[in-house]
């Protein structure tokens, strides 16, 4: 299978700066900060890859990175080439269904605006039919056009948001936490959604979640992040039965089971840190219970495994080497 | 009814809130029951807009007006506080229920220190000095998990991280050691590795102090992590009530049963979620009979025109004509 995204080596600084006149007079250096630190994965055609972490791990950066929204500082993103021959066409669902929908256009105007901007369709008729059409796959009905996104609930604002994303025509969509603003039962019907226009449309996604049973439902592979590098990436199955990186050791850990909840477990308090001065070497070592002098001074690199998957971590490269001389 | 004896600190029954509008009166709470007992977490759980919040804001006596109670009690520790005047009831909030909320940036003061905002806390409720407020202050820093406490008191809320801000709401409601403590959504604004932190804080703070907890969350893999007993609220009603692991497996509620349905599991991949079709009625428009009616499978005739009361099944309770003598 080919591969629809290839991102390479990206990485993406922001200035987070104190403004000019701060700066002189209290001599303070200018301050950036890594979002995204030297990260590369490939997504494969009809695939879906997901993004986890926590809060601040540079996630949403990448989705963003991806679709053009920020601009990276250094290294390259990659579409395959599409049906016509061009780049594949990204198109993106953002996780707030209420802030995303202009509250003063009408529906119909709100999806039919990525055709008349790509001119995608000809005529006022030909727009309107494609709209009604875009509203019955997402499971509303044509008449909906006419109402406004304030009639909507949650759920039915994130389908409006999936017909406007696939009014472009787009073979590849990059889902910012699509359902995290969703109660459970209405992010059942949006996941199934979602899967079955995959299945039907051949869409390739790239899947940014922190809620690690919704990733393990969606998608083929992961890919674990933490302070804006990639710790681990393994096929779903795999990740979830054999988990490498203590980080996702502790991720999987700490999510709650309902069919087998872990009731009375102790867990260390332990944080993620600043971004602005992360940990030097690896800088999970700070919350690592495997973590030695070498953690602390030395960066590890990415490691490939014979199942496929990879992880960047010194005590698993050891384990590894330690069984190999045995 | 003075003469109340109850093993519960809190017992809520036929507690019904409305919303006097132009357009008519919202029904926000329709005859909810509920008790907790010492050393118990319950856990509320359902979807935005099923009155989960409502009825821990009814319960403290915090319903913005022209929202009120208009039918049913509330008895705390054996006594009736649903009629009590707002200065009375001052003195039932932070003495006898400490309340959680679910965003710690915005239930601290950023302009005081949070030893400052705890002494506060304490000195209104227990009778203490300075310096033995400040002395119970930096305990309680101790005791919810916040290293260096005593440097950490003279520290104001924007130099803690979410977790660490959360634990020091949590400090502040313990402050007067509350019978009953109100946790609405206490980690929905936190991560997941930080949120499994919070729920066990709460859990030995259960256990160590006999307090009674009513933890208000929309995510049930929480509840099953920490709560005893599970109450289901739907458009304003409640649908079940049971032990966590027994409403989990063997859910008597046709709602109870898709919202477990809905939920993607860890442990096994499925092709397909279960989905219950459709959405929570708003709450002025709620069908006759069951407010589920629309939605469920096994809905017949007797669900559109009756409203099913919650009787006992099993170990717990459940509202629906399945479990009450039919549907037909």
């Amino acid at each position: 299978m080919s591969d629809a995204l290839t991102v390479n080596d990206l990485t993406c600084n922001f200035d987070v700066s104190a403004p000019w006149l701060n700066r002189v007079i209290e001599r303070k250096p200018k301050q950036f900060v890594r979002a995204v630190d030297d990260i590369s994965f490939t997504v494969p055609m009809g695939g879906c890859l997901s993004l986890v972490g926590e809060s601040g791990c540079g996630k949403s950066t990448v989705a963003r990175l991806v679709t053009g929204l920020y601009r990276a500082s250094e290294g390259e993103v990659r579409f395959a080439p599409g049906k016509d021959g061009e780049q594949l066409s990204a198109q993106m669902i953002f996780q707030d269904p209420y802030a995303s929908l202009n509250p003063r256009w009408r529906v119909r105007n709100i999806i039919a605006e990525p055709l008349r901007e790509l001119k995608l369709r000809n005529t006022e008729a030909e727009i309107m039919e494609r709209v009604g059409e875009l509203l019955t796959i997402v499971g509303l009905a044509p008449s909906d056009g006419s109402k406004f996104p304030h009639e909507f609930s949650g759920g039915q604002r994130q389908r409006i948001s999936i017909a406007r994303a696939l009014a472009g025509e787009p073979e590849f969509l990059v889902c910012d936490e699509p359902t995290s603003a969703l109660d459970v039962s209405v992010q059942a019907q949006i996941l199934n959604l979602m899967r079955k226009l995959q299945d039907e449309m051949g869409l390739t996604y790239l899947f940014i979640s922190h809620d690690m049973s919704v990733v393990r439902h969606m998608s083929d592979r992961i890919a674990v992040m933490y302070l804006g590098r990639i710790v681990e990436e393994a096929d779903t199955e795999t990740l979830f039965a054999n988990p490498r990186h203590p980080y996702t050791q502790l991720l999987l850990e700490t999510i709650p089971d309902i069919t087998h909840p872990k009731r009375g477990r102790s867990i260390a308090a332990s944080e993620v840190p600043s971004p602005l001065n992360p940990p030097s070497g690896c800088t999970f070592h700070p919350r690592c219970p495997l973590a030695d002098q070498r953690c602390k001074s030395e960066r590890p690199a990415m490691r490939s495994f014979a199942d496929g998957s990879r992880a960047a971590c010194h005590r698993v490269e050891e384990t590894v080497k330690a069984v190999k001389a045995a | 009814m003075t003469e109340h004896v109850s093993s519960a600190v809190l017992d809520v029954r036929g507690l019904c809130v409305e919303f006097p509008g132009r357009h008519g009166t919202v029904q926000a709470l329709s005859d909810v029951s509920l008790t907790i007992r010492p050393g118990e977490i319950l856990g509320v759980v359902g979807e935005s807009g099923a009155g989960k919040s409502m009825t821990g804001l009814a319960v403290q006596g915090l319903l913005e007006p022209p929202g009120r109670i208009s039918g049913g009690e509330v008895w705390l520790g054996g006594r009736r506080i649903d009629q009590l005047d707002d200065k009375a009831m001052q003195q039932v909030r932070g003495r006898q229920i400490g309340a959680i909320f679910q965003d710690p940036l915005t239930s601290l003061n950023p302009l005081f220190t949070v030893g400052a905002q705890l002494v506060e806390t304490i000195r209104l409720h227990l009778k203490l000095s300075k310096a033995d407020a400040k002395a119970r202050a930096i305990q309680l820093l101790k005791e919810v998990g916040i290293p260096a406490p005593e440097a950490r008191y003279d520290h104001y809320p924007h130099q803690f991280s979410g977790g660490m801000r959360q634990r020091v709401v949590i400090a502040l409601a313990l402050a007067a050691e509350p019978k009953l403590i109100i946790a609405d959504e206490p980690t929905t604004a936190l991560d997941v590795s930080i949120q499994a932190q919070i729920t066990s804080l709460l859990r030995r703070l259960c256990d160590d102090h006999g307090t009674a907890v009513m933890l208000v969350t929309h995510d049930m893999g929480v509840i099953a992590e920490t709560a005893d007993r599970v109450a289901v609220m739907y458009a304003g009603r409640l649908v079940e009530i049971g032990p966590v692991a027994e409403v989990i497996k063997n859910a008597r509620h046709p709602y109870t049963r898709g919202l477990m349905g809905s939920i993607p599991a860890l442990g096994r991949r499925v092709e397909r979620l279960n989905q219950i079709d459709g959405s929570m009625p708003r709450l002025n428009a709620i069908p006759t009979g069951c407010a589920f009616n629309p939605r469920c499978t096994d809905a017949g005739p007797r669900c559109r025109k009756e409203r099913p009361e919650p009787v006992p099944v099993g170990t717990g309770v459940s509202a629906c004509w399945l479990n009450a003598g039919g549907v037909l």
